[in-house]
C-alpha cells in the first residue's frame, strides 16, 4: 500500500461487503495449536482450511475455486474461528458448521460425508470407510480423497489410520496428525 | 501473463486501498472521502466479475472513485463538509493541497489532482471523467490556468 489507510476504514469496508453478500469467498487466518490456520467460507459454508500459514498461494486457489471476489473478512469468519478456539480449548466436540464440497468430485463429496460421521476421538480405517460407502475395495481410493481433503480438522480425515492402527499420511504433516488425536483423547 | 488475470480483490485492493483514500481525501476533505472510500470499493467489488482481464486496473479504480466524487458533488452538499474543520490540523500536507485544488469545479479538480497527484494518463483521466482524453487535457489545463491566476492575484 503506498499510503496508509484508517484501520477503522480497512474493516469497515470488509464487513460491508461481507454484509452486502458481495464476495465469492471470504478468508481470515487464525492462530492453532497446529499453527496458523488459513480459514476460508463461501456463501454456502466453509470451504477451506490450510495449514500454509502464507495466505497469497491460498488466494489464488480460492479465486480459481469460488470467483475473483476473495477478500479478507474477519466477521464473515468469526463463527467458525469461535467454534475452531473452542474444539482447541476442548470445549467443543463437534462443529455446527456449514460446508461447501459442492466443486468437488462426486466420490470424494461422498467420502468426506462418510468421515463427517466419525466421532470426536474415535478412529477409523480407510478399509471401513469404503465399506461403508458400499465401496469396499476402494481402501486406497479413499486415502487419495481424504489426502486431498480441503476442510480438515473440521471434516475429521486426521482420525482416520492404517489398517493396523498406525497414524499414515497426513496432508498437513504426522506432527499435526497427532497432535489433533492426543487433544481429543483417541493416541 | 500474471498482469492479464484478474488477481483476487484481496491483492486489488491491498495494492489501491490507501493511494485510492489519499486521493478521495484531497478532492473530497477526509470526512467526506471515508463515505466515498466505502462507495468506490463498494463499486469495484460489484464490477470485478465482468472484468476481462486485470491489465489498467489502478486507472479503473480511479475511474470509479473519481464518478463516485462527481456524483457526490451533484447531490447537495453533505452537512459533514461544514463539520470538518479538524482535517486540516491532522494531515497538513493534503491540506496545503486541498487549499491549492479547492474551489475549482468539480471536473477541473478531479482532473488537476489525477493528473499531476497520480500521474494518470489523460486517456484514463478521460474515461474517469466520463469524457474524453481531448477533454480530460482541456479539463487539466484549464484547471491549472484558473490556479496559476489565483496565486498571482
Amino acid at each position: 500500500m503506498t499510503s496508509s489507510l484508517p484501520s477503522e476504514l480497512d474493516r469497515r469496508f470488509r464487513d460491508s461487503a461481507t454484509e452486502a453478500a458481495l464476495l465469492d469467498a471470504a478468508y481470515d487466518v487464525a492462530e492453532s495449536p497446529v499453527g496458523p490456520l488459513l480459514v476460508a467460507a463461501t456463501e454456502r459454508g466453509l470451504c477451506r482450511i490450510s495449514f500454509d500459514p502464507d495466505p497469497e498461494l491460498e488466494l489464488d486457489r480460492l479465486a480459481a475455486l469460488a470467483g475473483p471476489r476473495v477478500l479478507r473478512s474477519p466477521s464473515a469468519l468469526s463463527r467458525a474461528r469461535r467454534q475452531l478456539d473452542e474444539y482447541f480449548g476442548r470445549r467443543r466436540t463437534a462443529f455446527e458448521l456449514d460446508v461447501d464440497t459442492k466443486a468437488l468430485p462426486a466420490f470424494q463429496q461422498l467420502v468426506l460425508e462418510e468421515l463427517a460421521r466419525v466421532p470426536y476421538g474415535e478412529t477409523a480405517t480407510y478399509g471401513g470407510l469404503a465399506a461403508r460407502i458400499g465401496r469396499p475395495r476402494a481402501a486406497r481410493a479413499v486415502g487419495g480423497a481424504l489426502n486431498r481433503n480441503p476442510i480438515p480438522i473440521v471434516l475429521p480425515c486426521h482420525r482416520v489410520v492404517g489398517s493396523t492402527g498406525r497414524l499414515v499420511g497426513y496432508a498437513g504433516g504426522l506432527d499435526r496428525k497427532r497432535t489433533l488425536l492426543a487433544l481429543e483423547g483417541a493416541a | 501473463m500474471a498482469s492479464m488475470t484478474i488477481p483476487p480483490f484481496e491483492r486489488f485492493y491491498s495494492d489501491h486501498a490507501g493511494e485510492v483514500f489519499g486521493y478521495l481525501a484531497k478532492v473530497l476533505g477526509r470526512g467526506p472521502a471515508e463515505d466515498a472510500f466505502q462507495e468506490t470499493f463498494l463499486r469495484a467489488l460489484r464490477g470485478y466479475p465482468a472484468l476481462e482481464h486485470g491489465r489498467h486496473l489502478r486507472a479503473w479504480v480511479f475511474t470509479i472513485a473519481t464518478r463516485v466524487v462527481l456524483d457526490s458533488r451533484r447531490r447537495p452538499e453533505p452537512a459533514l463538509l461544514d463539520g470538518e474543520p479538524a482535517t486540516t490540523d491532522e494531515r497538513p500536507a493534503y491540506a496545503e493541497l486541498e487549499h491549492l485544488v479547492d474551489g475549482l469545479p468539480p471536473t477541473e479538480r478531479a482532473a488537476v489532482v489525477l493528473r499531476y497527484g497520480y500521474d494518470l494518463s489523460y486517456e484514463a483521466i478521460g474515461d474517469a471523467l466520463g469524457s474524453t482524453e481531448v477533454a480530460a487535457r482541456q479539463a487539466a489545463s484549464s484547471g491549472v490556468r484558473r490556479l496559476r491566476e489565483r496565486s498571482t492575484a
